[in-house]
Formats: structure tokens, C-alpha cells, sequence
């Protein structure tokens, strides 16, 4: 370490010595120190002159020192008139010891029983020296003198004894200097506490330096490297979470996994992270987890961050015009008159107004009660919009209700041809009546069915609008109670319920009709079960393909997910974001209905093997559209005979053989026979 | 009696008359007689003659049709469709012009505001001020009287818009025009 080595070698080498410059003590300030301590102990009456240079390196004085049998002592053998060589080994070995050379009686220990001070204090420069050396071995000044010597006589040499001498002298000085209070020179004396408080505010500011320093090399490690992921023990926190560390915690991860590789701690898994990142989403955003983990599943993490913060917000006030009665330029006026902010939505509606802020209530003005508007989301004007009904077309709403969609269907279609307008909430009604009513559809017709029956009641439309019920992933930011009511059953049982709606839909479409034939799904959720994968399901329940909606902005349908592929004309279907496209969530899918051909509900043995066969549990290949059609030869179409070209599955094979023998059979049997077969239950 | 009820429902059968009772009650139906009547008299006192127009409409045929205890006013292909749907299923047909109460009177209710003002004939115009005072229900006096159309008699049923020619309402005429030029501001 050889900074701190560093710091710590300046701060020793820089006394009090009249205002010594930090950094290395040269030969000169040492030679300086050396006089004026010299001239110091002379006057202290030690006087004993420093002997012969010592023409070993401190070092090898050391090492002489210790390996030399040594009685003695330390700075004190003045009166030693051994070589000085010896002395200072003596001095150098020992550490406050009694005296036990020959010259203990005389000698003793100076009052100061502090090693070094007493090592310090009497002597000049041997004193010194050895004080240096003692000190050096038992402070951390004197730790770091040792090591200033260790460098030194690493570099020095003969040449260099003098600079080690010196250099050793003075920081001898200023150990010995620091330690002692007492018998030294008066002049001594009175710079040491000086000196000493010096030294140790030296120290200090040596010490703080290099720990900013330390530090400053931990933050830049911290920031290449590990986030230290907390231990989900250390978070049981009963009382009120702080939600700015949660969200610390959350960048935090976030980082973390956006370069996983490199910022990873070792010893926690991914999994570990994304744990402690959905309780810690949930905590903060108010979800439960199984939401966040939802969104994590099908989104990025830095999209999920963003849905989350979009989802907080509301999406901006629309309003659509009622074209039946009022054009949008002229509604803006009045509303303008009337002090709403407003602006047209963009431009891909020519209905759609967005308002900012308004003086009036924008619900009650009067032009409101004229029918001249309605209060709507912009994400539910696509399905109408991509549905796109013709004038004395019917069509059908199957969720109609508050019937915002059915009168822009009403609007596009100028109040021609019908609509049939089905709600099957009872409380629901009245709204979906009085939007109408208020709006002047004159061409609709309420009904209060559940849409699984309406085949049987309505018979076959035109076009049709299903905007199922789900769960309402996507307009979190409306109703904010979705965050913690959802969870894994409702939306498989939203789908569920979409799945049979939307065969009902298509069911009450009319594949014939000249100019429709177009069935419309659309959810405000974002979750996919509820959307490709009930679109999928669709394609291989009934006879349809998906067509382009028409809709040229949102992204587009997910083809696989998790695992489990679709047809890839799912693609075409459109997904809306909140945090993307600034309205609710929403996915909008069109079909084209190719045939009226259902799946037969007889219970003839014939047309339960043909309702095995369309079920779609014989897997004819990719081609989701026709699977119906190996087994039903009576009613070829294109498609039929296009599937016929593909290869088929010999239990297929095995199956048609079946059937057709089935038939013969039938043929030939009798009317008896006949009504027996009827009595076989049903098979839908 | 046995022989006269069976002559009653035997009378009914053959003879169809179209009555209200012969049918289910709520059943999608036209109107009877009496219950058209109300309806044509209360029409009549905002539309006058025009009410041919609204009968017999040259665009489109349109019918009055009764569906449990509302008038509805309808094109009648749009009528023919919604046959298909059942009793307790059918909540609404085209327009809801008005309703009958539990004393079988006719009452118009907002829903006739669109047929109305097409083929109005006394009209008035609200202030701006008073606009919201009248659409929150309160009776409309003179200090908020904008415009009346001339020669309005009393108790004529009248259309009342906005300065912006948007309909807001429908009511009764307390005064006739004169009188309302006589009289104080409220």
C-alpha cells in the first residue's frame, strides 16, 4: 500500500520544525535538524558529542544491534565510550530495560519512564537515533520511521550514510522531540507540546486525507461494480415502509440487471434480484405481486418501469363529436365560447377532441345535453374506427354498454340501417338507453341478453363489435382498484368468457353478406391471455381470418409468449399502451368470416366423428382456418380443396376411413335403427 | 257463464280486435286507439299539422310502437328486426317519446326533443343566463325569454332553445305571446 505509506512518511517527516514543508525530509533540513538539536542537547548539558559516523547503514546497525548480546541500552550510554557503532545497537536492541551493563549504577533511567522518552531525552544525536529507532519501533510515527528507514536503507548506501544518518536523526529529532516532555532543553521542551499537537494535527489531517481518498476509491468501485442486493431478512419492516429507499433500492436493481454480467453480486441469483424488485414495485406502486410480475413477464424491465409510471397518471379527458348532429369544428367553437381548452385529438380521428382544462363542468354543458358529445377514451374509438360500418348495414354490439362505441357506430353509419345494441348487466342499461337517446340513434334496439345466446335470438348480421368485459389490466390508470384485485383466475376466467363470446360473435355474423362479414374483438386489457391467445383460440374454432384493422399506429400482437406460439396473422391485431400511445391499454383484432360453418351440435355418430375432426384435437397442420374441412366432403369449398393438397395424418386417415364406413352403414340401416342412433347423447 | 266466457275468448279469437288485453302485457305492440289518440293530441300542441310528418314520413316509414308502458317512435324496419327479441329482453326501440303512467296519461318525456324540434311550430329562446337555470328544471320566465315566435297561444305546447338554435326543452306555453309583452319580467 504504498500510498498510505506515503501519507503517513510525510506526516512523520513533517514536525514542527519551523514550518517544514510536507514531503520527504532532504539531507539539508535533516543536517539543519541535526545542528539545531546538536546545539539543543549542548545547551541541555547532555553534550556528548555525537561519535564517528557509523559507517553502517542504519540497518546493518540495527542488525548489528540486535545481534549483538546487549546489555543495554538505550540512549543513555553517554558515558559509554564504546564505538558508537555499539552503542547505538546497545540502544537500539534494548527498550526499557534496567541498565543492565556496566554502567547501570551510575546510569539510570531518566525520570520520563517512557521508553521513548527516556530513549529520547539525553542524548544528542546517538540519542536520537536510538531514540528514533525505539520510538520507531513502538509508535506509529515511530512504526512509520521504520519504514522510512527500511525505504531508505533499501536505496542507501555507504554514500548515503550520512543522508540515513541524518534523516534518521531527524526524525530521531522528531520523535524524540515529540515524545519528550521533560529534561531536554528548555528550548526543546517548550516546542514539544507544541510540536507534539502539530504532529498528531498532522496526523489527523494525513489520516483524513487518505481516507477520503480510500473512500473515494470504494465509490468508484461501487459504481462499476456490486449493488449489495439486501437479504430479504433484513426486511421485515412492520411499521410504514420508507418508500425513497424502496425506490433507491428499485433504481438500484434496475442497473443492476440492465448489465447483469458485470453488476452482479456473486451468490444471488437473477431470480433473487427480480424478486426483491416485484415486492419492492408492489410496495411502491400499491399492486400486488403477481401483477408486477405479470408485466415483467411480458415487458422489459425499463417498460415495465414505465407502464407502471404511466399507470399512475390519468390519461387526458376526450370527447368524440356526434357527428349525427353537429360537426367537430362547430362543437369546438362552442365549447371554446364556453371556456374549455381543447384541441383535436390527432390525426387519426376526425372526431376526437381533447380537452385540457375546462371553466365549465364538461359534463353539463348544453351542448352536452343536446347530444352534440359524449365523454369517451380515445382508446375506444379504434374498434369503431376499425370496424368501419357501411350505411343500411346491421350491426351488432355485444357489450354495448355505456354506448359510447354503438353511437360512433350509430355516427358512421348516419343513423341507417341497424343496430342492435345488447347489454347483459340489468343496471348497465339505463346508460347505454340514455346515450342513445341523448345522441339521437335513432336505428338502435336495446336488448338485455347474455351475448352467448344472441345467435340463437338476432340471426345473422352484417358486422359485429365485441368489446368483452376483461380484466382491465390497461386501464389501471382509470380504476385503480385493478392493481390488487387480479390475479391469475380472474383473468383465465375473463378469458374464458371472452373465448365463448367471441364464437358467439362470430356465430351471429353473417360470412355471406355483401358487405360485411367482420367481426371486431377488443379489450381494454393488456394481458395475453385475454387477447392472442383467445384470438388464437378463435382461428381454430371457427371459420375466420384475421384482416389488417386499419389502424396504422399501435404495436402489434405478440406471436409467441412465454412458450406458447400463435398463428402468426396475430401480428396484424393492434396493441395500445398507456405509456406509449397515451391512452388506456387496449388490443383491437378484425376477422373476416369465411363460412357459416359451425361446429354441427346433431347426434348422429357421423357428426360426432366430423365434431372430433373440427374440434381441432387431430392437428392437420399450421393452417388454422380449415381444419374442418378434411372430413366434410359434402360441402367443398376453396379451402377444402386447397387442404386437400396438404398431407394428413394417418389417424386422420384411419378417422375419415371410420367415418365413411359410419356412413355406408347408415345407408343401409334401418328407420328403427335409425331413431336408436338418435337416442345417443348428444354431443356438442 | 261458461258459455259466455267461452263466447268472450271465442269473440277475441275470431275477431282480433286490438286490444290491449288481448295480448301479453309488455309484448311489443302498436298502439291502441285511445292510447294513440293521447299521443296524437299531446303531439299536436308542439307540431300542429306537421304531425303528418311525422306519421307518415316519406324517407323512411316509421310507427309508434308500445313496449311495456313506453311509446317508442321507430322505422319500421328497424321494428321488423327487433320483433325477434323477446318480452323481458327488449329494453329500447329507436326514440322513446313518452310513457304512460300508472293512470294511463301520456306523458312526453325528453326523448321526443329531437322529433319535436324538427317540426316545431311555437318556439322561444332562452337567454344565456337563464340557460342552465331552465336546464336544471326551473320554469323559464320573461326576464329569460331571448326570442318567442309570434302569435303563440296560451298553453301551447312550445320548443325552447338556446341563443345557439340548440334545442334545450320542451314545455308549456303559461302565456301567449301578447300576454307575455304586457307582463312584468317575472
Amino acid at each position: 500500500m504504498a500510498p498510505p505509506r506515503a501519507i503517513k512518511t510525510d506526516a512523520t517527516t513533517t514536525p514542527a520544525r519551523g514550518g517544514g514543508r510536507e514531503g520527504v525530509v532532504t539531507p539539508r533540513t535533516a543536517r539543519a535538524n541535526r545542528v539545531k538539536a546538536r546545539s539543543a542537547a549542548a545547551a541541555a548539558g547532555r553534550g556528548r558529542p555525537k561519535g564517528g559516523q557509523s559507517t553502517t547503514t542504519g540497518k546493518t546497525r540495527r542488525a548489528n544491534a540486535a545481534s549483538s548480546s546487549d546489555d543495554g541500552r538505550s540512549s543513555e550510554d553517554d558515558g559509554s565510550s564504546a564505538s558508537e557503532d555499539d552503542d547505538e545497537v546497545v540502544e537500539k536492541s534494548t527498550k526499557k530495560k534496567g541498565f543492565s551493563d556496566e554502567n547501570a549504577k551510575w546510569l539510570k533511567p531518566s525520570a520520563k519512564t517512557r521508553a521513548e522518552e527516556n530513549s529520547g531525552s539525553d542524548d544528542d544525536d546517538d540519542d536520537d537515533d536510538d531514540d528514533d529507532d525505539e520510538g520507531s519501533s513502538s509508535d506509529d510515527d515511530d512504526g512509520d520511521d521504520d519504514d522510512e528507514f527500511a525505504a531508505l536503507d533499501g536505496a542507501g548506501d555507504d554514500d548515503e550514510e550520512d543522508e540515513d544518518e541524518d534523516e534518521e536523526e531527524g526524525s530521531d529529532d522528531d520523535s524524540g522531540s515529540s515524545d519528550d516532555d521533560s529534561e531536554s532543553s528548555s528550548e526543546e521542551e517548550a516546542m514539544l507540546p507544541i510540536e507534539r499537537k502539530a504532529l498528531k494535527e498532522d496526523a489527523r489531517r494525513a489520516k483524513a486525507q487518505e481516507d477520503a481518498r480510500a473512500e473515494q476509491l470504494e465509490t468508484n468501485i461501487q459504481e462499476d461494480d456490486v449493488y449489495q442486493l439486501p437479504d430479504s431478512d433484513d426486511e421485515d419492516d412492520d411499521g410504514v415502509p420508507d418508500l425513497s429507499a424502496i425506490q433507491m433500492r428499485i433504481q438500484e436493481i434496475v442497473r443492476v440487471l440492465k448489465d447483469f454480467k458485470n453488476r452482479r453480486e456473486s451468490g444471488k441469483s437473477r431470480a433473487d434480484y427480480i424478486g426483491r424488485l416485484v415486492s419492492d414495485l408492489a410496495t411502491y406502486y400499491g399492486y400486488n405481486s403477481f401483477l408486477i410480475q405479470y408485466f415483467l413477464d411480458t415487458f422489459s424491465v425499463e417498460e415495465t418501469m414505465e407502464l407502471l409510471e404511466a399507470n399512475e397518471q390519468q390519461r387526458p379527458v376526450t370527447i368524440r363529436t356526434n357527428t349525427l348532429k353537429v360537426r367537430r369544428r362547430e362543437l369546438a367553437e362552442s365549447l371554446i365560447n364556453r371556456g374549455v381548452n381543447l384541441d383535436p385529438v390527432g390525426k387519426w380521428s376526425k372526431v376526437g377532441l381533447l380537452v385540457y382544462d375546462s371553466r365549465v363542468p364538461i359534463g353539463a354543458t348544453p351542448e352536452y345535453m343536446a347530444g352534440h358529445y359524449i365523454l369517451q377514451s380515445a382508446s375506444s374509438f379504434l374498434p369503431c374506427m376499425a370496424l368501419a360500418p357501411q350505411e343500411g348495414e346491421r350491426v351488432l354490439d355485444m357489450a354495448a354498454a355505456p354506448g359510447g362505441k354503438t353511437t360512433y357506430l350509430a355516427a358512421l353509419m348516419r343513423n341507417t340501417g341497424m343496430i342492435f345494441a345488447n347489454e347483459y348487466q340489468k343496471k348497465r342499461l339505463s346508460s347505454l338507453v340514455a346515450n342513445l337517446q341523448r345522441l339521437g340513434c335513432t336505428n338502435s334496439t336495446v336488448c338485455n341478453y347474455d351475448g352467448r345466446a344472441l345467435p340463437k335470438v338476432i340471426g345473422h348480421v352484417d358486422r359485429v363489435l365485441l368489446d368483452a368485459p376483461c380484466s382491465g389490466t390497461g386501464v389501471i390508470a382509470k380504476d385503480s382498484s385493478v392493481k390488487v384485485s387480479k390475479s391469475a383466475e380472474d383473468i383465465a376466467k375473463c378469458a374464458h368468457l371472452q373465448k365463448e363470446l367471441l364464437v358467439a360473435a362470430i356465430d351471429c355474423c353473417d360470412a355471406n353478406s355483401k358487405t360485411g362479414g367482420y367481426v371486431v374483438y377488443s379489450t381494454c386489457s393488456i394481458a395475453v391471455e385475454e387477447n392472442e391467445a383467445v384470438v388464437d383460440y378463435i382461428l381454430r374454432k371457427r371459420d375466420v381470418k384475421i384482416v389488417s384493422s386499419g389502424l396504422e399506429f399501435g404495436r402489434k400482437g405478440f406471436t409467441s409468449y412465454r412458450g406458447k406460439n400463435f398463428h402468426p396473422s396475430v401480428e396484424m391485431a393492434r396493441r395500445f399502451y398507456p405509456h406509449v400511445h397515451n391512452m388506456d391499454g387496449f388490443f383491437v383484432c378484425k376477422f373476416k368470416k369465411l363460412s357459416n360453418r359451425t361446429v354441427p351440435t346433431s347426434n348422429d355418430a357421423f357428426d360426432e366423428a366430423r365434431a372430433a375432426m373440427a374440434s381441432g384435437y387431430f392437428d392437420t397442420g399450421n393452417d388454422d382456418d380449415t381444419r374442418i374441412d378434411d372430413v366434410n366432403a359434402a360441402t367443398a369449398t376453396e379451402q377444402q380443396e386447397k387442404k386437400k393438397r396438404k398431407r394428413v395424418p394417418g389417424y386422420v386417415k384411419a378417422a375419415k376411413a371410420e367415418v365413411e364406413a359410419e356412413l355406408a352403414t347408415k345407408k343401409s340401416s334401418t328407420p328403427a335403427g335409425k331413431s336408436k342412433k338418435a337416442k345417443t347423447p348428444k354431443k356438442k | 257463464a261458461r258459455h259466455s266466457r267461452l263466447a268472450a275468448t271465442e269473440r277475441t279469437l275470431l275477431y282480433r280486435t286490438p286490444d290491449s288485453q288481448s295480448r301479453a302485457p309488455g309484448v311489443m305492440r302498436p298502439l291502441e286507439e285511445s292510447e294513440l289518440e293521447q299521443v296524437l293530441t299531446k303531439l299536436f300542441s308542439f307540431v300542429g299539422k306537421n304531425i303528418e310528418n311525422i306519421l307518415q314520413r316519406t324517407d323512411a316509414p316509421h310507427s309508434l310502437r308500445l313496449h311495456k308502458k313506453r311509446v317508442y317512435y321507430v322505422r319500421d324496419d328497424v321494428m321488423k328486426r327487433a320483433v325477434s327479441i323477446g318480452r323481458d329482453q327488449l329494453v329500447s326501440l329507436g326514440l322513446c317519446i313518452g310513457k304512460f303512467t300508472h293512470s294511463d296519461k301520456f306523458k312526453l318525456m325528453v326523448g321526443a326533443l329531437d322529433l319535436l324540434a324538427a317540426h316545431a311550430k311555437y318556439k322561444m329562446w332562452v337567454k344565456p343566463t337563464s340557460e342552465m337555470s331552465f336546464l336544471y328544471g326551473n320554469h323559464l320566465l320573461k326576464s329569460g325569454l331571448g326570442r318567442i315566435s309570434e302569435n303563440t297561444p296560451a298553453n301551447a305546447g312550445v320548443v325552447i332553445y338556446s341563443m345557439s338554435d340548440i334545442p334545450i326543452g320542451f314545455g308549456v306555453a303559461a302565456k301567449s305571446t301578447q300576454d307575455c309583452r304586457k307582463l312584468d319580467p317575472s
